[in-house]
């Protein structure tokens, strides 16, 4: 199977990374917001994953599994707060959240 | 070592009166007393068992010789303190410092005084607040090292703000706040210009240091030196104050309670007048030089706008807080005039000031307790209602105006006649300021004194508590006018000496005859000192 | 007996401090004993150091007194020290003697007063500092009796405080004449810095020595010195304060108005004469002044109705006399005629007071009328006054004296016709309307009944001016009546002497003549008002152009107005516009300014996370474009 160039596979991660910043911005719903910040994170792992291509070591992939745990751990954390945010705040709406406004 | 006294009485007074509060006010007040009463006999004594040496180190140096040279202070303590950056605690006394000291304790006991039944809430914190500003104002008077000297400068701001936030009048957080930005702003860029001339001093002699007898004469082009003038100016400026940097003061006189514009008006104003003597002028006389015209501009402006602004105001208070930006305007005209005429005058208008407007500023105090206003449209006639009250405020009125007889006419008298000979024009015009001052003081009468009275206040005269107060400064200001010597002896070395350090510049051409005194830090005598260098900046 | 000198003013500054210690606790009786005789022992000492003076006198004709350095500074040393001349002493003894009879006349006439304690603190005070002025040996004492006597005008016109009117008059008068003190202090630091010394004496030597004639220090100072004097004199342009000052109590008027204060600004030329030998064109405008003054003061006369009023206008022009006669550099004729003006005018005064009193308060003239039965000593010195006023021939104090001005306007060396002229003109005018007031105020019907009449403290002193008033003049007789003139040759030990034109047609006796026919018919003119009725009299003053002219003398020729719109007013409308400080906008400026930043900072804070992270990443982004494209 033909190696993907660099080129390309970062240029998807930069995609894929925009993507994810563009709904983070414009997406008011928080779980949506987690799920932005996952695509984000995944395209920062597949940037790692085709640089260790290029280079032709495993310290790519080796990053990508360190994303992925702390992807894990932080989607969690962040399930948990918006639970506290549905129950404090009434609905998920990440624009409620103002009152550090000065 | 006398001198660490004079700082550390009141500053240990100071803590003393707040915890002894706790259990009886009025321990407080008699502690207080204790604070300024105490150096102030000290002091006392100090001037009058020196009284001697002030005549004789007059004498023994003669009139071209006198400098600040070490062994010719009449006391110092010098200390090393925060070493790798040449910071030192150099405290000194001259004639001027004594005068100054004897003014900071009197008016400080004065103040304690006159509180003595208006200040009813959280009275130990007030004289707390009283006994640490007069440690301070103490300090800047005796620093001789500048980063001691912005050190106290800087102290002093702080009770004096809670002073009038906490127990002055009706908008008396506006004034306090206005106050101590107004203050501080200039007081930072003045830190700006010192730290430019230490580390310029620095690079040019490899010494850094704050000591001020070290830093005179230090070499920097011409337009530095003017900056730098122009840093400490603007901090003694809003001090003194210097229109159009004045506006903080009515409102800071008005709103602090008594004792805190007796504070105010009596020593804190001087201390840009004494920072302006001691400082600014000896270490760039050719900037002050090149200043002078509009120096001398801005104080005839101050002294004839504070006078109309004082006959414009309604609240009696207000009226007498521009009569000193009025008088203050005298001061830095004969501070610019730089010669020992003006500048006797204006250590005597220091003194005489303080007492007339201190004066008025307790009678305008204790007018206010009884009838509960400051608004003159709701006085009149009241020298029927209260005959000595109104006797006093006459008298102290007629200070205020310049009345010969007493010491405010010679001062300002000393000062304009000095001014005459550094320029006609504004001698002339502060002389005019003399009829605007009439006006004020007449039409303060008229409107509180004198006239029917047009509504029903009726209150006790003056008891013989006040009547006795006001009687020393009726003295006072009767004997100086008619018998200032001691006050100039007192002064004259100062006098003399900063004139000497100024010598050769174009500031005091006339003293560039006499044989130019290096200053020097290790206490050779002098005159045995190459006299070819110009000690003066950005004159070569 | 001349070290006695420092005591005459001491007894009344004494005095002064006496009175002001004790006020409450004295009695009436107390406070008159203390404050007139104070005054009166000190015209005993005066009497004394006068005579011995007199009748050997120091070496170099003139006596000096220190009592102690006042300061020493930078080259100044004035000392308190006074220097006692021929000219001083006949000032201290004018200001002593006709000094203690208003206090006499006071102590009566206040009697009724609340505050007749303080008016003699003030009165002593004012006595106290007028003999400063005049025997200071330096110009910064004198100055110092020159600000104590105009303080102590304005506290004793403003004396009776609870009428507004008083004491806007008080401040008047004291405003005005510190404006002319402007110049005076001004023309010290000229002095000073030019000759080096204050000392009178040593500065006039100086100045001779040093300053060749008409040049521009001489002038600017004479100049600066005659500002002051015009402020103290009541003479143009600083004069409008004197009328008003009338609303003092009529002693005050008398004694500060008439006889003394104001006659300082004569003090002060004479005393400095060399000044004014080096600087012709001053002295010219001296004289000027003097004549410009008094023929402006006598019309104004004529229109006032206010008795006191009267008087007042006829001090500025009596002093105009003194002015042209010290123009025309006949100093001892000055003196000669502020000493007989002394007398009669402080006797017009009183005798004013008495009528006042007796009326009730009284001032109006037209309200007044046939007094002189009911008050005939009144009438009698208030008769003396006026003759000797428009200089009535031979009998009269006043002839002798203003007759000698007369005289030495045409006659001196820098005399000329047109002062002669102005002055013939203002001796007529002046009978005019002395004799008017005599024959309205005395003749006529009754308009008003006597409710009060004078007891021997009120009269003795009309009964000693009156005297005066007659054989005052008598210590110098003109040329053409031989030549008895023991004040002449007393003042010419102190004064220079007046240098004469021989054979002037001045000096004769038809000249004599001349002035005397010129009283007599000011008096003739005069008898309009015993002989026409006041109704009459008030049909003319009604027609318009002679109503306006008399409306328009009756208030000063407007100066009054002139000075209002002209200084008074743009200050008062400055005051008012600039009452909440000019410079206070800039820098509540910058506060608003700092609010307003703080608002659109604030405004950025809107708490919103993607806003937040939205900038954030956009910052973030910029750097990097930044770092990678350099």
């Amino acid at each position: 199977m033909a190696a993907v160039s660099l080129d390309h596979g970062l240029i998807l991660a930069a995609i894929l990374f925009v993507i994810g910043f563009v709904g983070l911005l414009t997406r008011r719903n928080l779980i949506v917001v987690l799920a932005c910040i996952e695509i984000m994170l995944n395209a920062a792992g597949l940037a790692f994953v085709v640089a260790g291509a290029r280079w032709g070591r495993p310290d790519g992939q080796v990053m990508f599994l360190f994303v992925l745990a702390m992807a894990a751990a932080e989607v969690a954390v962040g399930l948990a707060l918006a639970i506290r945010f549905q129950q404090s705040l009434g609905r998920l709406d990440v624009d409620d959240a103002d009152e550090m406004k000065g | 070592m006398i001198l660490l006294w004079y700082i550390l009485i009141p500053a240990v007074a100071a803590p003393l009166a707040w915890l002894l509060a706790r259990s009886r006010p009025q321990a407080a007040r008699w502690v207080a007393v204790a604070g300024t009463a105490l150096p102030l006999a000290l002091v006392t004594w100090q001037w009058v068992s020196q009284a001697g040496a002030l005549r004789a180190a007059f004498a023994a140096h003669g009139p071209g010789v006198a400098g600040l040279v070490q062994g010719t202070w009449l006391a110092d303590v010098q200390a090393a303190w925060i070493s790798p950056l040449g910071i030192s605690f150099f405290l000194a006394e001259d004639g001027l410092t004594l005068i100054m000291l004897v003014l900071t304790f009197a008016m400080g006991l004065l103040a304690v005084l006159a509180s003595w039944r208006g200040i009813q809430e959280r009275v130990g914190f007030f004289h707390f607040m009283i006994l640490w500003s007069v440690a301070a104002l103490a300090g800047v008077f005796l620093s001789l090292d500048l980063f001691l000297f912005y050190f106290f400068f800087e102290m002093m701001l702080i009770p004096m703000y809670f002073v009038i936030a906490l127990w002055g009048h009706e908008r008396r957080v506006y004034a306090a706040v206005k106050f101590f930005i107004f203050t501080q702003a200039s007081g930072l860029l003045m830190l700006i210009a010192i730290l430019a001339l230490y580390f310029i001093h620095g690079r040019a002699t490899g010494t850094y240091t704050f000591d001020f007898t070290q830093l005179l004469g230090t070499e920097m082009p011409s337009a530095t030196a003017f900056l730098l003038m122009l840093g400490f100016f603007v901090a003694f400026a809003v001090k003194l104050p210097v229109f159009p940097l004045h506006t903080w003061l009515p409102d800071a006189h008005t709103e602090a309670p008594t004792a805190g514009s007796v504070i105010l008006a009596g020593v804190l104003i001087k201390i840009g007048a004494y920072g302006m003597i001691r400082f600014m002028v000896p270490l760039f006389p050719q900037a002050v030089y090149d200043f002078r015209t509009v120096g001398m501009i801005l104080a005839v402006i101050g002294i004839i706008y504070g006078a109309v602004m004082a006959y414009a105001q309604r609240d009696l208070k207000r009226l007498v807080a521009y009569t000193s930006v009025s008088h203050m305007g005298f001061v830095l005209l004969g501070i610019f005039a730089w010669n020992t005429l003006a500048l006797q005058g204006v250590v005597l208008q220091i003194v005489c000031h303080a007492l007339s407007t201190g004066a008025l500023f307790i009678l305008v105090g204790t007018l206010e307790d009884r009838i509960h206003t400051r608004d003159m449209a709701k006085m009149g006639g009241l020298w029927a209602v209260a005959p000595r009250m109104g006797g006093t405020a006459m008298f102290f009125a007629l200070a205020s105006l310049g009345l010969p007889g007493l010491g405010n006419f010679v001062a300002e008298f000393l000062i304009l006649v000095g001014a005459w000979q550094a320029s006609k024009w504004a001698a002339v015009l502060g002389a005019v300021g003399l009829v605007f001052a009439t006006v004020y003081a007449l039409w303060m009468m008229q409107r509180a004194f004198q006239g029917e009275e047009t509504h029903a206040l009726r209150f006790d005269d003056l008891v013989p508590r006040e009547t006795g107060m006001y009687a020393a400064l009726v003295a006072a200001l009767v004997v100086l006018g008619f018998y200032p010597q001691p006050l100039i002896t007192t002064a004259r070395q100062t006098v003399t000496s900063v004139q000497q350090i100024t010598a050769g510049s174009r500031l005091s051409p006339q003293a560039a005859h006499a044989p130019q005194v290096r200053i020097l830090a290790d206490g050779a005598p002098p005159g045995a000192t190459v006299a070819d260098d110009a000690t003066t900046d950005g004159k070569r | 007996m001349l070290q006695l000198l420092w005591v005459v003013p001491a007894l009344p500054a004494a005095g002064f401090v006496l009175l002001a210690l004790l006020n409450r606790r004295l009695s009436r009786r107390a406070a008159a004993l203390i404050g007139a005789g104070s005054v009166g022992l000190s015209a005993v000492v005066a009497i004394l150091v006068a005579a011995s003076f007199i009748t050997s006198p120091p070496p170099g004709e003139a006596y000096r007194q220190v009592l102690w350095t006042w300061f020493d500074t930078g080259g100044l040393a004035p000392q308190i020290a006074f220097y006692l001349d021929a000219m001083s002493v006949i000032f201290i003894l004018v200001i002593t003697v006709v000094g203690f009879l208003i206090h006499l006349y006071s102590t009566e006439f206040m009697e009724r007063d609340e505050g007749f304690t303080r008016f003699f603190i003030y009165m002593n005070l004012f006595v106290a500092s007028m003999l400063v002025l005049v025997l200071a040996d330096n110009l910064l004492l004198l100055y110092l009796g020159w600000e104590g006597v105009g303080l102590c005008s304005y506290l004793l016109i403003s004396f009776w405080q609870r009428d507004l009117q008083s004491v806007y008059a008080g401040r008047k008068a004291f405003i005005v004449t510190r404006v002319g003190d402007t110049a005076l202090i001004v023309g010290l630091f000229l002095l000073f810095t030019q000759l080096h010394t204050l000392e009178i004496q040593p500065l006039m030597a100086g100045a001779a020595k040093e300053w060749a004639a008409g040049s521009g220090f001489a002038v600017a100072a004479a100049a600066l010195l005659l500002g002051g004097a015009v402020g103290k004199s009541a003479q143009l342009p600083l004069q409008t304060w004197l009328p008003d000052a009338m609303a003092g109590p009529t002693p005050v008027s008398a004694l500060i108005h008439a006889a003394t204060m104001v006659t300082a600004g004569v003090y002060l030329i004479a005393r400095t004469n060399v000044l004014y030998t080096l600087a012709p064109d001053v002295r010219l405008a001296v004289a000027i002044v003097g004549t410009v003054t008094l023929l402006y003061a006598c019309f104004s006369a004529l229109a006032q109705h206010d008795i006191k009023r009267v008087l007042a206008y006829s001090t500025m022009s009596q002093i105009g006399y003194m002015f042209l006669a010290l123009g025309v550099a006949g100093w001892s004729a000055a003196i000669f005629h502020f000493m007989t003006h002394a007398f009669f005018k402080a006797l017009l005064f009183l005798a004013a007071g008495v009528v006042i009193e007796a009326l009730g308060g009284e001032h109006d003239i037209f309200k007044m009328g046939g007094l002189r039965r009911k008050l005939p000593a009144a009438f009698w010195a208030f008769v003396i006054g006026a003759a000797s006023l428009s200089a009535m021939p031979l009998v009269t104090s006043g002839f002798y004296s203003k007759d000698l001005i007369i005289e030495t306007s045409l006659g001196a060396v820098d005399g000329n016709a047109w002062l002669w002229l102005g002055a013939l003109a203002g001796s007529l005018l002046t009978s005019v309307y002395a004799f008017r007031v005599v024959f309205v105020v005395f003749f006529g019907d009754p308009q008003t009944p006597v409710t009060r009449r004078p007891r021997w403290r009120m009269l003795l002193p009309l009964y000693v001016l009156s005297a005066l008033s007659v054989i005052g003049g008598f210590v110098w007789l003109p040329q053409w009546m031989g030549g008895f003139h023991p004040l002449e040759d007393f003042l010419d030990t102190a004064l220079p002497v007046t240098q004469r034109v021989a054979g002037s047609f001045a000096y004769t006796g038809v000249s004599a003549l001349l002035t005397s026919l010129v009283t007599v018919i000011g008096v003739a003119l005069a008898t309009v008002w015993l002989v026409e009725s006041r109704a009459a009299l008030k049909d003319v003053a009604a027609r318009p152009t002679p109503h306006a002219v008399q409306d328009f003398w009756l208030h000063g020729w407007g100066f009054d107005w002139l000075y209002e719109h002209v200084f008074v007013l743009p200050v008062k409308w400055f005051a008012r516009v600039a009452r909440d400080d000019l410079v206070e906008p800039a820098f509540s400026g910058l506060a608003w300014l700092n609010v307003q930043a703080w608002r659109a900072l604030s405004a950025s804070q809107n708490g919103l996370l993607r806003v937040y992270i939205g900038v954030a990443g956009v910052g973030l982004a910029v750097i990097v474009a930044f770092v990678v494209l350099r």
